[in-house]
């Protein structure tokens, strides 16, 4: 199928360009030019971007299939521009062996929307004991090995894990908690828990475990990503590491560059996150951070969680939110309040992503794979439950009005959404 | 941010969630009209038609005699219908949820439902899914608040000191697992007491507790210089050894209430402990059973406050 689409402004993290100009699609593709198409689209007043890259979103699948199903987070994500996720390996069972996810990726490319890439546990059945047949998973598909939110606590094993994934030149993502600092804990240990009588995680439950972590990347050079970081410390932690050039990258939540503890208010559960909402200098730290790219990448950590997992005490509640939806809008504001160019305000969902999963998609040069997104980056939306595709309605952005409504999600040339 | 669901939109008083954000006006209120009821108390005849026709459901998901008799008897006295539920060994039990569990009283024509939750914040959930005529008052939530226990204490406070603003009190103890030392806090910065001091190791300090307005002190001796008001909170069997203190021996020998320490106190200085006291590991028998101590007081003071609170709630 051959595609063009006319009249939008270009916008290609990759090679900077920012433009108005012709896109052509062929064979699954971004082409050169030429001259006759099937469906010719008219994107006047649009933005074309490369489609974005989520590096954590859980659809659900296998096991909790009453908080979501891959077709309602699949059907999120094109709703939300994302055109490629990764996804955790916390679901039930973990995805601890090649046959669960041959399935997974099978049962998501039936689907034929977003690409999926499975992370597979790092652990058998992420119980920080046993590690899993890595390369054999490898080869199922998975792009990555993660503990997903479990802590490792037994650093032995997170040594010989590193190990091993490096003998195969594995990446290993992992999220930064000490076990046992942050057990109990549901928010962050400052004034705002104090106030409201929840028990805290102090910020250097993340440094104390990020340290210990650097030494072992230092030891091991396996290639890690750090996800979700939650503290101004920890960004100086990565930064001095970048700079001693330690094998490292690292990513963000969405909900982390613009919330904080103070947000919580009433004990409102939609803000139970993990890791959790931390100071108004932690935001800052990390909004600042994703600028001068100490922070690699912007994700939505999407996380759907029923009615019943949140119409509970804050402390009860299943932690997480809704974000494949919300991933372009808060991209977009956390870009303004910086004052970036849009470019690089989108490589932070699409080309730093790409590099990280080493992928050829999130760029719009000649021969990458004809991910795209067309969207109104002005048109406010007014983030309400009932307009969400996603399964779970929980997110603190709930009321908000976000300026960049998507128009259009093509994956591998084809259209596979349409506002 | 949103308004806080305690006051309607009026400013006035729908639910007791938490002394935090109350009006100064709103507390004196409740105290007067606490004063008025202390006469009720001490009558032959010990009640009024208040809330005659009104039903008061207790829902503890806690286990709780003091609070949870002293809520009837308030409640009784306002001649108000009171149902008992301990939820912890009924309904929970069976997997039912807390919102469930309160739909189907709230079915039950409750007028008021005093809550308690080992949840912090439980009642703020509760109180924004009650139909508009329902009360929702807090007994006691997590380690958040307690605020008929605040009120109660600065009943007392007020009824022996008379005044706030020249007032210097001490909260002595375990203040991380406190929900009764923030109320107070609160409710003493509120009502312009000038200086409250927490005393008590770091293991049992909340971080960044100073934030509340209190003075943060380590050392018991010097914390209680000048003090005209003590307020011994409670410490939990399960605190008494373990990663936060390592014996109740040690933690009585620096932090218990003896006659020694209370002596670099005022004279005039009193005593208060929320009960119920492990006589022997925060207070000695002779300061609880003392001239100063205003322990018992406090109990009676809190069916008045607690009468206060359902009578001012209920006509909002």
């Amino acid at each position: 199928m051959k595609l063009i689409i006319r009249n939008a402004r270009i916008v290609d993290p990759a090679s900077e360009r920012d433009g108005k100009g012709e896109l052509y699609i062929a064979d699954g593709k971004i082409a050169e030019p030429f001259r006759e198409a099937e469906k010719t689209i008219d994107a006047r007043g649009l933005v074309a971007a490369p489609g974005f890259i989520d590096l954590a979103a859980r659809l659900r699948e296998p096991g909790f299939e009453y908080k979501a199903t891959l077709e309602s987070e699949m059907d999120a994500a094109v709703a939300g521009g994302v055109t490629s996720l990764a996804c955790p390996p916390d679901t039930d069972p973990p995805l601890d062996e090649p046959g669960l996810v041959d399935m997974l990726r099978r049962r998501a490319k039936s689907l034929s929307r977003a690409r999926v890439y499975p992370v597979g546990a790092l652990t058998t059945r992420l119980e920080g004991k046993a590690l899993t047949e890595m390369a054999e998973l490898a080869e199922a598909g998975c792009v990555a090995f993660s503990q997903a939110d479990v802590p490792l606590a037994d650093t032995q094993v997170l040594w010989r894990a590193l190990q091993y994934a490096a003998s195969f030149g594995l990446p290993v993502w992992l999220r930064v908690e000490d076990a046992w600092l942050a057990r109990g804990g549901v928010a962050h240990d400052g004034e705002v828990a104090t106030r409201l009588g929840l028990a805290g995680i102090p910020s250097f439950a993340e440094t104390v475990a990020l340290g210990t972590l650097l030494e072992l990347v230092r030891a091991t050079r396996a290639r890690v990503h750090v996800c979700r970081l939650s503290t101004a410390a920890a960004v100086e932690l990565v930064r001095a590491a970048k700079r001693e050039g330690l094998p490292i990258t690292c990513d963000v939540a969405i909900h982390h560059v613009h919330l904080c503890d103070t947000d919580l208010g009433y004990f409102d559960p939609n803000c139970r996150l993990a890791p959790p909402l931390r100071s108004q200098r932690d935001r800052d730290a990390l909004a600042g951070a994703l600028a001068d790219g100490t922070i690699d990448c912007l994700c939505s950590d999407h996380t759907p969680v029923d009615e019943d997992g949140k119409h509970l005490p804050f402390a009860e509640a299943q932690p997480g939110a809704t974000g494949l939806e919300l991933l372009l809008p808060l991209a977009l504001k956390w870009g303004e309040s910086r004052k970036l160019a849009l470019a690089a305000t989108l490589a932070r969902i699409t080309s730093h992503p790409a590099r990280v999963l080493g992928v050829p998609s999130g760029q719009l040069a000649v021969g990458a794979p004809a991910d795209v997104v067309l969207f109104d980056p002005a048109a406010p939306r007014r983030i309400a439950a009932e307009a969400l595709k996603s399964q779970g309605k929980n997110t603190p952005f709930l009321g908000y009005e976000l300026a960049g409504s998507v128009r259009c999600t093509i994956v591998a040339g084809n259209v596979v959404y349409e506002a | 941010m949103q308004r806080d669901p305690q006051l309607n939109a009026q400013g006035e008083l729908q639910h007791l969630l938490s002394i935090e954000g109350l009006p100064r006006a709103v507390l004196e209120q409740i105290l007067d009209t606490a004063e008025s009821f202390v006469g009720v108390t001490e009558r032959e005849v010990k009640k009024v038609p208040l809330l005659r026709g009104k039903s008061v459901f207790n829902l503890f998901f806690e286990p709780s005699t003091r609070t949870r008799t002293t809520f009837e008897i308030a409640a009784k006295r306002l001649s108000a219908d009171v149902i008992n539920l301990n939820i912890a060994v009924s309904s929970q039990s069976k997997g039912e949820s807390l919102l469930d569990t309160v739909a189907n009283l709230s079915a039950m024509q409750a007028d008021i439902f005093v809550v308690r939750h080992e949840a912090s914040g439980a009642p703020f959930l509760i109180a924004r899914h009650v139909k508009p005529h329902e009360h929702v008052i807090n007994a006691g939530d997590g380690r958040h608040a307690h605020p008929t226990q605040g009120l109660l204490d600065l009943y007392t406070i007020r009824h022996y000191k008379k005044d706030f603003r020249n007032l210097t009190v001490a909260i002595v103890g375990d203040v991380l697992h406190s929900r009764v030392a923030r109320s107070l806090i609160h409710g003493l910065t509120t009502l312009g007491a000038p200086e409250v001091r927490v005393i008590g190791p770091q293991t049992l300090m909340p971080t960044g507790v100073a934030a509340l307005g209190v003075r943060v002190f380590q050392d018991m001796r010097e914390g209680l210089k000048g003090c005209d008001v003590i307020v011994m909170l409670r410490l939990q069997n399960e605190r008494m050894r373990g990663a936060l203190l390592p014996s109740a021996q040690e933690y009585f020998k620096h932090y218990g209430l003896t006659l020694d320490k209370l002596s670099v106190a005022k004279r005039d200085a009193i005593v208060m402990h929320p009960g119920p006291m492990n006589r022997g590991v925060e207070i000695d028998s002779s300061v609880a059973d003392g001239p100063h101590s205003v322990i018992l007081p406090q109990v009676t003071f809190g069916i008045a406050v607690r009468m206060a609170v359902m009578s001012i709630v209920a006509g909002n």
